[in-house]
């Protein structure tokens, strides 16, 4: 009996599949090798590519961290490692607008996110078993806004008769749920295997409890993702920002961003150079990596579980 | 791990419930006596009496329908009210009478709106723009997918990919901005063509190549992230085919035309009808932030044309009136290209 025990838990338990070293011999028997052109041709696209991709992000993050001797002599952007300095940063980061508008960003972000998460869990939960009471008619009531939406005008009369306008909920609760993302995560949900949901049930585990003890745990995959969408949508809204926001001292990052790089307003402290201030280049760089390094930070983590979510939502959706 | 997800995958939802429905979802040990009368009224369909029992069945399920309110609520009042909201699009709203006494006007603020040719110039941007990436947008995912997934090591496969949806994440501010550093008027192309001597390029300021900068900085955003899709689709194409068609002597080109492509086509159609269904919706964050840049003219969609006359302006029911004719024809666009999808045996965005 205790071997038994011992073995089930290896045979139930998500295992790895068993990992397959694929190299060049996996290429099946029927299939040719592919000749030298079009490997060559393959190979270019696939570099300009990557290339057009990192090579921006990789000399803008290079500028906003060089020196202003290093900028002087690249005459601009710097392509190629000079003195390395921070003083961009530090600059930026030392209380003023940069500042503050990184706060605000995170707060909304955070706060954002946290609610959006919570409601749309329960919402997609809440849904996963058809042919439970009011099922069908919750269910339309979500899709219908996919297919039909009020438009700019109505919404900034809502918001701005709720009195949100210059509020931070402002930027938080229009946006609060995406059905898309509730209907990824009910997808998800329903797959889960019922016997599980039923033997807690059994047990006497209410809904509540099968939810955040039973399914959550078993979905920490797609609850990450969608946490992701929830988060850089938080993180980069910014039309959001120029409709409900006027007082400029609520700005989030986005905005701030626009103003500095796209409109040319001058980064504070950009003008004294003498006092060994950072560049211009090297702040407005600056800005651009501040506005990235959050979904830099997160993406790596999340980025894998992509392909699976995202296909249960185009499957379900 | 890819394997324990997809063994949960769930079915797809197309037979109305799934065979396997469960009966057990009794939160209260009180009602296992009706749940178990439940099972036999729902295992094998018995409308009526599913019907007769919808106290039961609410008493079952009330903790799940509380969790589903709080969406329903915050949908209720931030995309139904608006919804409601579209009543200034007949009136002559002022904000400071309120909708209740503003004076009614009738369809006046249409037949203005479509006399207005600042308004067809913006539509006329819209669909050129819809039109232009329907071509040079639209098929790049397809292409890229298909390159990806000849690679033969897996580990290069999803190092790309990694690299390719990145760009997905990053704002449009962030997006322009870059482009911006790039090929801006101080940018990394005009220093260096300065450098060799050569005259300096206007790019992000033009309004007559406008059409090709938008594009491209949307092929850069989002064409990776469009392939995830595709790549799911090409994973779902059974091997054998390849092989079969490999035996019967097709070629790598033949088998991409006879298997690759007709494997993708439901995912193309229904990205297609998508894409279609949100014709009138294009980039209106990228017009907003590169519109001082180029000038109204080249970049007037009709979500910035709205923009631009109620918010900014103030003419808040003719700028309505214009949002609400959008949002009707985005409407019966994607009912249209959906009944279209349905016509060529596809099943579309939803079916029956």
């Amino acid at each position: 009996m205790s071997t038994l025990t011992n073995k089930l838990p290896v045979a139930a338990g998500p295992a790895r599949p068993p990992r397959q070293p694929r190299t060049k011999t996996e290429r099946p028997i029927w299939d040719e090798e592919p000749g030298a052109v079009v490997k060559a041709g393959k190979i270019v696209v696939l570099a300009v590519v990557v290339l057009a991709v990192l090579g921006p992000l990789y000399t803008i993050v290079l500028t906003s961290i060089s020196s202003q001797a290093t900028i002087t002599q690249a005459g601009g952007l710097v392509l190629v490692p000079g003195e390395i300095s921070f003083a961009a940063y530090q600059q930026i980061l030392s209380g003023g607008v940069v500042t503050k508008a990184v706060l605000v960003s995170v707060g909304v972000t955070a706060t954002g996110t946290a609610l959006s998460m919570v409601v749309s869990i329960l919402c997609a939960y809440g849904l996963s078993r058809p042919g439970s009471f009011a099922h069908t008619p919750i269910l339309f009531t979500l899709l219908i806004t996919m297919f039909f939406s009020a438009g700019i005008i109505p919404a900034y009369l809502l918001v701005s008769g709720l009195g949100l306008i210059n509020t931070y909920w402002a930027l938080i609760l229009p946006s609060c749920i995406s059905v898309f993302n509730i209907i990824i995560l009910r997808g998800f949900f329903m797959g889960i295997d019922r016997g599980i949901l039923d033997s807690a049930r059994i047990d006497g585990a209410s809904e509540w409890r099968t939810l955040t003890q039973i399914v959550l745990p078993m979905s920490k995959a797609v609850t990450a993702v969608i946490a992701l969408f929830y988060g850089v949508g938080y993180w980069n809204a910014f039309f959001n920002a120029i409709l409900y926001i006027n007082d400029s001292s609520m700005n989030p990052l986005q905005v701030v961003l626009r103003s500095y790089v796209l409109q040319g307003v001058s980064v504070p402290g950009q003008v004294d150079v003498g006092t060994g201030a950072a560049a211009g280049p090297a702040l407005q760089m600056a800005v651009i990596v501040l506005a990235m390094i959050p979904i830099l930070i997160v993406y790596p983590f999340v980025q894998k579980h992509f392909t699976k979510g995202v296909m249960i939502g185009a499957v379900k959706g | 791990m890819t394997a324990g997800i997809q063994r949960k995958m769930p079915p797809l939802e197309n037979g109305g419930e799934p065979p396997a429905e469960d009966p057990m979802t009794t939160g209260t040990p009180p009602e296992r006596g009706s749940a178990i009368n439940g099972r036999l009224g729902r295992g094998v369909e018995v409308v009526p009496r599913a019907k007769a029992n919808l106290r039961v069945r609410f008493r079952r399920d009330r903790s799940l329908v509380l969790m589903a309110l709080p969406a329903v609520l915050l949908l209720a009042v931030f995309a139904y009210l608006p919804m409601l909201g579209n009543v200034v699009a007949f009136q002559d709203y002022s904000p400071y009478i309120g909708i209740p006494g503003s004076p009614w006007v009738g369809m006046d603020n249409f037949t203005r709106v479509l006399a207005d040719p600042d308004f067809w110039l913006a539509v006329k941007n819209t669909l050129v723009i819809t039109a232009f990436q329907l071509v040079f947008f639209f098929p790049v995912p397809i292409a890229l997918a298909m390159l990806l997934n000849s690679l033969v090591s897996p580990r290069l496969r999803s190092a790309i990919q990694a690299v390719m949806y990145l760009p997905h994440f990053f704002s449009w501010v962030l997006v322009v901005s870059v482009f911006q550093q790039i090929f801006g008027g101080a940018g990394l192309l005009n220093q260096s063509l300065r450098a060799h001597g050569w005259q300096a390029v206007d790019i992000m300021t033009n309004p007559d190549t406008f059409l090709f900068l938008l594009t491209s900085q949307a092929v850069w955003k989002d064409a990776g992230w469009g392939i995830i899709v595709f790549l799911a689709a090409l994973s779902a194409i059974d091997p054998a085919q390849y092989e079969a068609a490999a035996v019967d002597g097709a070629n790598r080109w033949k088998r991409m035309w006879h298997v690759t492509l007709p494997g993708l086509r439901s995912v193309i159609v229904l990205l297609l009808i998508l894409r279609l269904g949100d014709s009138l919706t294009v980039g209106f964050e990228q017009m907003i932030l590169q519109r001082d840049a180029v000038g109204a003219e080249a970049s007037e969609v009709l979500d910035t044309f709205v923009y631009y006359t109620g918010v900014q302006n103030g003419d808040w029911s003719y700028a309505a009136a214009a949002g609400l004719i959008k949002g009707l024809v985005s409407l019966a666009l994607i009912l249209t290209a959906n009944k279209v999808a349905h016509i060529f045996g596809e099943s579309g965005v939803y079916s029956k």
